[in-house]
């Protein structure tokens, strides 16, 4: 039998219900590894092990009963430290919620909870999900398993970092505008980016409220799928939830002969790397080996993007991060004097820098006399963006582009230069902008053998055209099954 | 006087929701601190709003009553500050596309009828409350009152006189309590009125510069307020200063405005749509629904009252300036098409005594039925008009049944003739001078006769019959 922490959360989940191993014998495997390895990787923010064996044994009985019969019932699941949790601590990775603890759970969290899986910590990311590095935590960066001289991406860094060190089988992540799919292609693992309005907003901590998705990272498809049809579908807290649901059971590799893939050619120029770019004209290949149409298009309004999108993602981060003023929870400075500098002073002391780069540009977009001229227009570039990915689709299934430029880059490689990481963000912004989903899976090495992604990008709600086009191209590869060498487990460096 | 006075108004009115704006917390008054609150209404990180449809419903409706046009794709936006009041640090509000716009009230002034125009009405939610706390040397947050629905109803600068605002807001108050939108009452802060003013030489084409006083929480205090504004201003003015744009608090305890903070400092509020909430379609069957199921309004119904049911305009402004009188009123006349005296009762007796003892109008004590008793027994000579009050009071006070109640204590009039004539004659027996004074011309002598057989008789007899047998025996 396979090691339980290279299963998939399927496998475990099956292993489970066929008695071949115990829900509490799935955490403590995982724990093992956490041990091991998170105290180099620092995947984690918090863990709490006894409150997920005691959970372990009354899940066990529950399956025995057949009272849980889901998917994901006795898996363990890591979540990303902005999805707000009863039992753990939500920080955000920034030192203004160091201490916070959310008195409800996300309404993610709580489907989980209902499935029967199990939640064994919260995950590092970017503080308050701003960057693409994991580096701007104020709990300190978490390192790339494949180099842990490299980042793991972010913001969701410690949630791709987890899956591929087989820290935990699952985990949630959250993409704004790559979030997700960035740090899963710089660490070899698989994740979804759902169609906004797909799955619950509700008790994520906001970010850019337009763009902001919870969504599942794992080894494969059928995880990702699994996961995301437990967290997808209706909620009465959120009212841009959709009520169209999603039906694992249409996922299918046979989908894929009827299919037309388009490759926008602006995704294969520029900055782009050469093994990149040699990656996914490969998959490309596959895909046509496979039995799909694929041609190369062209999208030049693309190159609006990623101004567009950090003008509404600012202005609407600089009205949501408001709410953290010193009042009511969270950080609050000492030895202030008035109203004015509890503000202030807690403002100033409880963001890291990138947060408040995005609050000062946001607000400057949105003051008096500039919103015409910025939040408006952005606006506008988000609506013609998505109309051509709509007239694009009209022709084309599924967008096949590059997730990132570049694979992992090293740590510290963008302190001085914030525009540099804001680019690297351009073949993932576009598909936020437009609400679309988006797959990102693993499709090749570089020659440091360093992990390459590629993204599926798919129609408003056909989750499932996406996922079935990477389950036909992971049958015919074995990216997905390559697992970092952890080489330094029980040292410190 | 060479002043003209330029009024505009934003009136902020609470919804009579059950339910807060944004979530399921009561939205009721009064509850202790902080026990109506959730994780949205109190700004949790991660909390959604989701929209109270009786809000969009309520604010149709007002717009509707107040012949505006309603904006059939409409939204939220958020309008960003910092305040402890305020945990979110933005309110959901409306600016660009606000509910309704371009309507207008008529009111009477002493020219003739006016129309006030209504440049919007728009929706929003309600902030906390601070509470100072000098001994502690502390503020205390409630945090009960957000997410309170409000509507903002903003006037155009209409208004030339405080008599023309208390007409307009007065009447705006009647829609709102005919709609069954608002409760209105300005003591619980759920009718708040902010003053624009400014004033210009007469016949001066250009607004002056204008001011904002805030915390008028009553008509005596808009007038007050208007009538020290306007003062203030043009003697700014006369003495060659300029009237600098300010938002005045208004002291009611000092009668004096001060100032909160100039144009200068003014926030900016950053507007921009609000991405929580989805934009709001209002389709034709949510509005012809809507309109199906408006009650009639206040200038409608008075001139029902005057048309049909012959009341005099004043009877009728007055019948229906509430509209839980207006109620009682048409629930007592279906019973009896006794309309003036049901009518004089109303605004006599029953206003007197909600007064005195302090009782809503909304809870009246009495029942039409009662009211119809007592009328029909006056009607019928069972009792006369002093005892009618009196046991209208009983009614009142300790709801009591009219009928049982006269019987039992025994204020039937004696209807027995042959007792009343018996009586009279020992009356003028007992009255010489008073008979022979009213038999030689002296008409004012009658009267003390009728009142001394009345006393013989402890009053309760019909005084009409009296008066006959008295006229009939002295010729």
């Amino acid at each position: 039998m396979k090691k339980i922490c290279d299963m998939t959360a399927v496998e475990i989940s099956t292993a489970i219900k066929a008695k071949e191993i115990t829900v509490t014998e799935a955490v403590l495997a995982f724990f093992d590894e956490i041990n091991k390895y998170d105290g180099i990787l620092h995947c984690f923010n918090c863990t709490d092990k006894d409150k997920a064996l005691k959970r372990a044994v009354e899940i066990q009985k529950k399956i025995d009963r057949k009272e849980l019969t889901g998917l994901l019932a006795g898996v363990p699941v890591a979540v990303k430290d902005n999805i707000l949790t009863k039992d753990f601590p939500t920080t955000c990775s920034s030192k203004m919620l160091n201490d916070f603890i959310s008195p409800y759970n996300a309404t993610v969290i709580e489907r989980l909870l209902n499935e029967g899986a199990i939640l064994i910590g919260k995950l590092n990311m970017d503080e308050f999900a701003m960057g693409s590095t994991t580096e701007s935590s104020y709990s300190g960066l978490t390192r790339n398993p494949w180099d842990i001289s490299k980042v793991p991406g972010g913001s969701s860094g410690g949630s791709a970092a987890c899956v591929s060190a087989r820290l935990s089988p699952v985990s949630l992540g959250t993409d704004t505008g790559g979030s997700i799919r960035q740090p899963c292609s710089f660490c070899g693992v698989s994740g979804l980016k759902p169609t906004y309005g797909s799955v619950s907003r509700y008790g994520l901590v906001a970010y850019a409220s337009s763009f902001d998705q919870i969504g599942p990272i794992a080894k494969d498809v059928d995880d990702c799928a699994a996961l995301y049809s437990v967290i997808c579908g209706k909620d009465g807290h959120d009212s841009t939830v959709s009520d169209i649901g999603f039906d694992f059971k249409k996922v299918s590799a046979d989908n894929i002969s009827k299919m037309r893939i388009g490759i926008p050619e602006q995704f294969l120029c520029g900055e782009i790397s050469e093994d990149v770019k040699n990656a996914i004209l490969k998959s490309a290949e596959v895909f046509k080996y496979s039995g799909a149409e694929v041609e190369v298009f062209s999208m030049p309004i693309l190159k609006y993007a990623v101004p567009a999108y950090y003008i509404i993602a600012c202005a609407q981060a600089s009205s949501n991060l408001a709410r953290y003023d010193g009042v009511k929870f969270g950080f609050r400075a000492e030895d202030c004097n008035s109203l004015q500098e509890v503000f202030i002073n807690s403002r100033s002391q409880g963001f890291g820098m990138e947060v408040k780069r995005r609050i000062m540009l946001g607000s400057f977009v949105l003051s008096s006399g500039f919103y015409e001229a910025y939040y408006k227009k952005a606006l506008k570039a988000k609506r013609l963006i998505e109309n051509e990915f709509l007239k694009a689709f009209e022709k084309f299934d599924i967008i096949l582009s590059p997730v990132s430029p570049t694979t992992a880059n090293k740590i510290g490689e963008f302190a001085d230069n914030p525009l540099g990481m804001y680019l690297g963000d351009i073949y993932t912004v576009p598909v936020n902008l437009a609400g679309l989903p988006a797959f990102s899976c693993p499709c090749g090495f570089d020659k440091n053998n360093m992990p390459i992604g590629m993204q599926l990008i798919g129609k408003h709600f056909k989750e499932e055209e996406i996922l079935s086009a990477a389950k036909a191209f992971q049958n015919v590869t074995d990216f997905r099954k390559r697992a970092p060498e952890l080489s330094f487990g029980g040292e410190s460096i | 006087m060479k002043w003209e006075t330029v009024i505009g108004l934003e009136v902020h009115t609470e919804l009579a929701t059950n339910t807060k704006i944004f979530c399921g917390c009561s939205a009721k008054f009064g509850a202790e601190a902080n026990t109506d609150i959730c994780e949205v209404c109190t700004g949790m990180p991660g909390a959604l709003p989701v929209l109270n449809k009786k809000v969009v419903e309520y604010a149709i409706k007002t717009g509707i009553a107040t012949n505006c046009e309603i904006t059939r794709y409409t939204r939220f936006d958020r309008k960003n500050y910092f305040y402890p009041d305020l945990p979110k640090a933005y309110q959901i509000s409306q600016l660009y596309l606000p509910i309704c716009h371009d309507g207008y009230i008529r009111i009477d002034t002493p020219e003739g009828k006016k129309a006030i125009k209504i440049h919007e009405i728009h929706m929003e939610e309600d902030a906390g409350k601070l509470i100072h706390d000098k001994e502690e040397n502390c503020t205390l947050i409630d945090f009960n009152r957000c997410g309170i629905p409000l509507l903002e109803i903003v006037t155009e600068a209409d208004f030339r006189n405080a008599d023309e605002v208390i007409a307009f807001v007065e009447k705006l108050r009647e829609i709102l309590q005919y709609t069954g939108v608002s409760d209105c009452k300005m003591q619980e802060g759920s009718l708040r009125v902010d003053v624009n003013l400014s004033v210009r030489l007469k016949g001066q084409e250009d607004f002056g510069t204008r001011t904002e006083m805030k915390n008028l929480n009553s008509f005596h205090e808009i007038r007050r307020a208007i009538s020290y504004e306007e003062k203030r201003q043009i003697e700014l003015l006369e003495k060659g200063k300029k009237v600098l744009q300010q938002t005045r608090r208004w002291d009611n305890a000092k009668g004096v405005s001060v100032s909160m903070r100039s144009k200068e400092d003014a926030k900016d509020y950053k507007y921009f749509p609000e991405p929580d909430l989805p934009a709001i379609q209002i389709t034709d069957e949510m509005l012809e629904s809507i309109k199906a199921s408006m009650p009639e309004l206040p200038e409608s119904k008075r001139k029902r009252y005057t048309d049909t049911f012959g009341l005099s305009e004043y009877d009728a402004q007055l019948l229906t300036s509430d509209v839980y009188i207006s109620e009682f009123f048409e629930n007592t006349v279906s019973l009896s098409s006794d309309c003036k005296e049901i009518a004089n009762w109303i605004l006599g007796e029953l206003l007197r005594l909600l007064k005195e003892n302090c009782i809503e109008t909304k809870s009246i004590p009495v029942t039409p039925k009662n009211l119809i008793d007592i009328i029909q027994m006056v009607k019928e000579n069972k009792i006369n008009r002093t005892t009618a009050k009196e046991v209208f009071e009983k009614v009142f006070t300790e709801s009591v049944e009219p009928i049982k109640y006269v019987q039992d204590n025994n204020l039937l009039l004696i209807t027995d003739f042959s007792r009343i004539k018996s009586v009279v004659e020992e009356v003028i027996r007992d009255n010489e001078k008073s008979v022979s004074d009213y038999k030689s011309g002296k008409t004012s002598a009658f009267g003390f006769i009728v009142g001394q057989t009345m006393k013989a008789l402890n009053g309760k007899a019909p005084v009409q019959e009296v008066q006959k047998i008295l006229k009939e025996r002295l010729g």
